[in-house]
């Protein structure tokens, strides 16, 4: 394996953990737009907030992560990638503001009104942009993003069958995701939502896999590199994938504990195929990941950068997430529950 | 319709979109940078009242530092944001700069991502940490946030001052592209000689922000009769800091403006309306910069000579040193920018040396309410310091984004419709701002109505309140 190799796999990294967590989040503010009205509705977003909140910020740095990794280490396909989809970014950036100042303002504006204007805006948010990183992702696999700066059609490269089922995909597989995450919570801060968030995981779980399956039709016959990939060297990697989604839903179907780890896996299993398909180009057949890489020194600082940041970083987060997981253990699930009647939105949609 | 609206314009054309870039770089950074500079200070100002809180058990101290751990909470979660969309922009905006020089400066933002990512999970830890950590343990948790504070400045000000002296790699002259980096040396490029100056200017200009704006919210409170030992103590602490910063910065900043003066001699000579190099420089404050030199100001002879060589006979650089396509626009802008931002530093070292005064003979604040007026307005003042001072490195470098290296619209984007990008970012911008202080204010507002029994959660990074909607009567 070249240097350039390696970097590609943490950048693959990095992009797993965004899928997964970043996925997961996106997946609970969907859950949040749709909790509907009344004191139910009222509970469900309790119980999201109580699952993002202090680890919000955290799951979002996996972004920054990728952007950096990809422009330092990279530099050619980001630059490609990001002039000719200019407008979905556009509004991947949109998305990441509005659901920022969502997550700021939701606990701490004066009136109850707009603290429920500042959460449907997060919630909205949550939608826009894993959609339109979906479309950026099915621009990229189908081969529609060349080399060099807005080479590519401003439109027809991410408004296309393949880019939008991708982003169909992204919505699909944050919200089983989160729904899988949200039961398992629930089991502790409010047992009367598992049986909710259970129903609405295998749902979401059977969506995902449905657009995955229409997904490697259009696949098939509009990005053939990565479908030839993905039925050829990935194939591994996507049977694991299909097997992880079905003992997910396996478990969540019966009721049994552990379904966060196989669905998980079916995400993580899914970028990793992509992956595979894809090698060794990062833009398909236009641009490897040799002909990109940054010169030697580079790469091996950014290894050597990643690797003290998984040694900072990685206990500092395990200390994070166990205080958040000691709050969820030591709450009185009662303390969930919305006060007196004024908890239920007024308006749904702001 | 809105095809043929995006559709690629004929390269010629292309530069068209270089104006709504560099307006929508400078909007997104000139916000960026002022929750940036709360940022990186604000955690230290927390710590310091949590520091006496507990040394002196000082209740007053403590609930200071609660109150403005959410506050800084807030403000991290908008700068986050605002950073986020700065890295795309240098994408969406600038993909020719990125694609050929992002393998050089990229390892510097590598190390930012650190310091950012433990940042933003100490903040979560120091949220969490008051109730659950034992009072020691807690303070020292937000220890880490005050030094990636510090370090994450450090790495993207290695960037910008690399941008304006860029050293530490080698380009090899292609024919297609232009141009390709052939070897990097990462070490060369962070401690480029502009960091030295521009780190902790820019450093310091985060703690004078955030202590002025914090004391000028209390210096308000007492204006309006709310003179308890509370307000007394968030005056003091922030101010204090702050005011010892300020002489700091005059030194740090006289010293970057004759660096830039031997560095960057064109930017200099712009931001004084130098058009001819010769000696004996007139200093000008204030007026208008036109080809005949500064009209309207107020001329010293041989200062400026002075100041960038302590001799009347120092020869200082002139604009007609390069060909006038190599010269910075807005000359009138710089000069008046780099004028406001010497003047609000020199107005608050007066400030300073009456505080000290007072202080040394009564131990005691100025009992003036003129004091606590220009203390009010001292925060907005550094805001407008650091604008000014962000428009002198930034325009001033111009037309280069990298200088001498790269010019700016080599590095624009070929993608059409920035024009559009930018009235969106204008609109959510305004309202991102608007909410920020609305939501600061409210807050402030609800910890005064609410006195010492308020106990609430739910801001940004914190364990959410019990109600998440609704609720307020």
């Amino acid at each position: 394996m070249s240097t350039a190799d390696a970097v590609a796999a943490v950048l693959w990294l990095g992009v797993t953990f965004y899928a997964v967590f970043a996925g997961a989040d996106f997946g609970a503010g969907f859950w949040d737009l749709a909790s509907g009205g009344g004191e139910r509705g009222a509970r469900v977003r309790a119980a999201v907030a109580h699952s993002i909140g202090p680890v919000w910020e955290a799951n979002h740095v996996w972004l920054i992560f990728v952007l950096v990794v990809l422009w330092t280490a990279f530099s050619a396909a980001f630059g490609a990638i990001m002039s000719t989809l200019f407008v979905p970014l556009s509004l991947v950036a949109l998305g990441i503001v509005l659901r920022g100042a969502g997550f700021a303002f939701k606990g701490t504006a004066a009136r109850g009104r707009n603290r429920h204007l500042a959460d449907r805006l997060f919630a909205f948010a949550s939608l826009l942009t894993p959609f339109f990183m979906g479309t950026v992702i099915g621009a990229v696999a189908s081969g529609r993003v060349p080399p060099g700066n807005a080479e590519g059609d401003p439109l027809t490269s991410w408004l296309n069958p393949v880019s939008l089922v991708t982003g169909a995909l992204f919505l699909a597989t944050g919200a089983y995701l989160a729904a899988v995450f949200l039961a398992h919570d629930a089991r502790r801060s409010a047992p009367e939502l598992v049986g909710y968030f259970r129903a609405r995981a295998l749902v979401a779980g059977a969506a995902s896999g449905a657009v995955a399956v229409v997904a490697m039709f259009l696949y098939r016959d509009d990005a053939p590199y990565v479908y030839e990939g993905l039925t050829g060297d990935a194939l591994p990697l996507v049977i694991a994938s299909l097997l992880c989604g079905i003992a997910a839903l396996a478990l969540l179907w019966r009721g049994a504990r552990g379904a966060r780890v196989p669905a998980v896996g079916a995400v993580v299993t899914m970028v990793w195929a992509w992956g595979v398909a894809q090698h060794p180009y990062l833009l398909p057949q236009t641009l490897t990941i040799e002909e990109a890489a940054a010169v030697s020194t580079t790469l091996t600082w950014v290894l050597v950068v990643f690797a003290v940041a998984v040694v900072l970083v990685l206990p500092s987060l395990f200390l994070l997430f166990t205080l958040a997981q000691r709050d969820l253990v030591e709450e009185r699930p009662e303390a969930l529950l919305p006060e007196g009647g004024g908890g239920g939105p007024r308006r749904v949609g702001g | 319709m809105l095809t043929s609206l995006l559709d690629p314009l004929p390269l010629a054309a292309a530069s068209s979109e270089l104006l709504p870039a560099r307006e929508q770089m400078a909007l997104t950074l000139g916000f960026h940078i002022i929750f940036a500079s709360l940022g990186i200070a604000f955690p230290a100002y927390m710590l310091i009242a949590n520091y006496r809180g507990l040394r002196r058990n000082d209740p007053d101290a403590l609930e200071l530092a609660r109150r403005w751990s959410k506050v800084a909470a807030v403000t991290f979660a908008v700068g986050a944001v605002t950073g986020t969309v700065i890295s795309f922009e240098f994408g969406l905006l600038w993909p020719e700069f990125t694609a050929r020089f992002g393998d050089v400066f990229g390892v510097a933002f590598a190390i930012e991502g650190i310091f950012f990512f433990l940042e933003a999970i100490f903040i979560g830890i120091y949220l969490f940490g008051w109730k659950r950590l034992s009072p020691w343990a807690h303070f020292w948790s937000g220890v880490p946030i005050v030094i990636c504070g510090v370090g994450g400045a450090l790495s993207v000000l290695a960037v910008n001052s690399w941008m304006n002296q860029p050293q530490g790699f080698t380009l090899s002259r292609g024919l297609l592209r232009g141009a390709e980096v052939t070897s990097v040396d990462p070490l060369k490029v962070i401690f480029n000689p502009a960091l030295a100056y521009e780190a902790p200017h820019m450093i310091l200009a985060g703690y004078m922000l955030t202590g002025f704006l914090i004391a000028s919210v209390y210096a308000v409170g007492m204006l309006r009769g709310r003179r308890d030992r509370r307000h007394r103590l968030g005056l003091l602490i922030p101010l204090t800091v702050a005011l010892v910063a300020t002489p700091v910065q005059f030194l740090v900043g006289d010293t970057a403006a004759r660096s830039v003066a031997a560095d960057q001699p064109v930017k200099f000579a712009a931001m004084e309306c130098v058009q001819e190099t010769h000696t004996h420089v007139t200093e000008y404050l204030g007026g208008r910069c036109t080809e005949e030199g500064v009209k309207g100001g107020i001329g010293i002879p041989n200062l400026d000579s002075w100041l960038v060589g302590f001799s009347a006979d120092t020869e200082v650089v002139g604009l007609d040193s390069v060909p006038p396509e190599d010269r910075p626009p807005a000359n009138t802008l710089l000069h008046l920018a780099f004028d406001a931002m010497v003047g609000i530093c020199c107005a608050l070292l007066a400030l300073g040396a009456w505080f000290a005064f007072v202080w040394w003979r009564r131990r005691d604040i100025p009992r003036t309410k003129w004091f606590l007026r220009a203390v009010a307005i001292s925060g907005v003042a550094v805001g407008v310091a650091i604008e000014c001072g962000w428009i002198v490195t930034e325009v001033g470098r111009q037309p280069w984004i990298v200088y001498e290296v790269m010019r700016t619209e080599e590095a624009v984007t070929g993608a059409s419709g920035i024009w559009f990008t930018l009235a969106g970012v204008v609109v959510l911008y305004a309202g991102l701002g608007t909410a920020t202080v609305l939501v600061l204010r409210s807050m402030a507002r609800r910890w005064r109505e609410a006195g010492d029994a308020a106990e609430e959660s739910g801001g940004p990074y914190e364990p959410p309140a019990p109600v998440a909607t609704g609720g307020e009567r």
